[in-house]
């Protein structure tokens, strides 16, 4: 019996240090997080001051790696959203004999949450991983140490660029993907409803307000940080072999997209 | 920066090594390190594996804060400043680390051209020209469009040498430049190490436990020993030190510890 207790009393010693460690590695990468959030905001504004200017040319290249390239896959996915949103909406207000009022439940839902949510998981996928594998390979291969040595700041070489060019594309992408979203519905309800183009976009914009787009773009903006602050961070903490960055990659991939729900729920529950 | 500032810039030590003590998760590995390397002077680091020359070196070169001491390259603390004044400082300065550390993304040409592109407004051409200059010197001139990947471990080494000097610092460490080369490509880099001291008045810091190359390049030796100088002086000094340490790194004796018998057993059977 005494030993039985023994036994408990140490798995929940063990349990309890466990749980430390994992809520004390959480808190000091969010910090790492926000101390590299930081460090580009300081590079994108004084860094001209300070002899460590961003390059133009760096930032058109991470606009074309998170933005243009990401194009197609969001065009995509966000049709499908749409086209799906508008079988379910017609498939549920049928039961009220409601189905025409399709549009209105597309243009609250769309804007709002499954333009940003599908945009951000997707660029999540794409360079939250691109920039950890990236970096990470750049500090293991001590490409990080050499920038240095030179005299350039890592922050300023590869951390700003990419940060400024995800918060530059992904308003953009949301607003691409809210009108893939919207034209594909649109096109299967005047198949199937043969409410025609005209008629649809007249009812979408009048039930789309500048606060719907405002909530999508704001949506945009932190999810583009988010996503940054978080793959890059991962990146930069990588040390050992490459097993450890395969697992920081996997580790980035789920931290964004969990950060992007999270601060969609916020979003939703606050503004 | 004014002119009187300007001259007693280009004039002070290139590096200066204050009580430096320093380490990994608190752990002291350097203690209380202490040296000067003068203008245009090849010294040497040398010391067995563990000893802390590779520790030593990051903080020399800005990559990890000191525990205690400081370090001043040209006349200006390098850890009592903030990041983009320590970024300037190092400007001025080289590198050539042992793996090359090359950005594996751009080809030789475009790293070599890194520090030009990044702190100098020279037009492009000229830029070109110092890359075809700069790789001429280490012998690899016509591989400017290779990537990294695609060079050899010597080249690799070279290569590095060559973005290292792409700004003609004053100042240049190189960590271990003929490890693991064969012996003819560690000639040449030698040969390379005294040239640039030699044509472009430079003072290198070389990091090595390669022998015969520290006896060939070196004006001076700094001997460090678990993480303690225990030597500075000229190879002639070296050679005849009586310290049995020095004696036992220069002609290759292995160190003999105490022999625990019980202690050793416990290690086999993971207990300690």
């Amino acid at each position: 019996m005494g030993v039985m207790i023994e036994m408990q009393r140490s798995d929940l010693i063990a349990f309890i240090e466990q749980t430390g460690a994992k809520l004390n590695k959480s808190i000091a990468g969010i910090g790492f997080a926000t101390k590299t959030l930081g460090g580009a905001i300081s590079i994108i504004l004084f860094g001209r001051k300070r002899s460590q200017p961003m390059r133009l040319r760096h930032l058109i290249a991470e606009i074309n790696i998170a933005g243009v390239q990401a194009l197609p896959v969001v065009v995509l996915m966000s049709a499908m959203i749409g086209v799906m949103l508008a079988i379910q909406g017609i498939y549920s207000l049928r039961v009220f004999g409601a189905e025409t009022q399709v549009t209105y439940g597309l243009a609250l839902s769309i804007p709002r949450e499954f333009a940003p949510l599908i945009t951000g998981i997707l660029v999540a996928g794409r360079s939250g991983s691109q920039l950890t594998s990236r970096v990470g390979s750049m500090r293991l291969n001590g490409e990080i140490d050499a920038l240095m040595v030179m005299g350039i700041s890592p922050t300023r070489f590869v951390v700003a660029p990419s940060l400024l060019a995800l918060a530059i594309s992904l308003p953009i992408l949301v607003a691409i993907a809210n009108l893939a979203a919207f034209g594909a519905a649109g096109l299967y309800i005047d198949a199937t409803l043969g409410i025609g183009p005209q008629a649809y976009w007249a009812d979408i914009l009048s039930i789309v307000t500048l606060t719907d787009l405002y909530h999508s773009f704001s949506k945009a903006v932190i999810f583009a940080i988010l996503i940054g602050a978080v793959g890059i961070s991962i990146g930069m903490g990588v040390s050992g072999g490459a097993d450890v960055l395969g697992k920081a990659t996997t580790s980035s991939v789920v931290t964004c997209i969990a950060a992007i729900i999270a601060a969609d729920a916020i979003f939703a529950l606050t503004v | 920066m004014s002119d009187q500032s300007k001259i007693q810039s280009r004039q002070s030590t290139p590096i200066v090594v204050k009580n430096l003590q320093g380490g990994y998760n608190g752990t002291p590995v350097i203690h209380d390190c202490s040296m000067t390397i003068d203008a245009g002077e090849i010294v040497v680091i040398m010391g067995g594996s563990g000893s802390g020359k590779s520790t030593f070196l990051r903080h020399l070169i800005g990559l990890k804060e000191p525990m205690q001491g400081d370090v001043e390259l040209f006349g200006k603390s390098l850890y009592q400043v903030d990041e983009f004044e320590r970024l300037k400082l190092l400007k001025g300065i080289g590198v050539a680390f042992q793996s090359g550390a090359m950005l594996s993304s751009l080809t030789v040409a475009q790293n070599v051209a890194l520090p030009m592109v990044e702190h100098t407004d020279l037009d492009e051409q000229t830029i070109d020209l110092i890359v075809r200059m700069k790789l001429d010197f280490v012998g690899l001139l016509g591989k400017e469009d290779l990537l990294p990947s695609e060079l050899s471990g010597g080249m690799l080494k070279r290569a590095a040498v060559a973005r290292a000097i792409a700004l003609d610092p004053r100042l240049t460490f190189m960590d271990e430049p003929s490890a693991g080369l064969d012996p003819v490509i560690a000639a040449a880099l030698d040969e390379l190490i005294i040239k640039l001291k030699e044509t472009l008045g430079m003072s290198v810091v070389v990091v090595t436990h390669e022998l015969d190359s520290a006896f060939k390049i070196a004006d001076r030796i700094v001997v460090l020993d678990r993480g303690y100088i225990i030597f500075t002086g000229t190879v002639a000094e070296l050679k005849a030190s009586k310290s049995e340490r020095i004696q036992n790194l220069i002609n290759r004796v292995p160190e003999e510890e105490e022999f625990d018998p019980e202690a050793h057993l416990k290690r086999l059977f993971g207990e300690d």
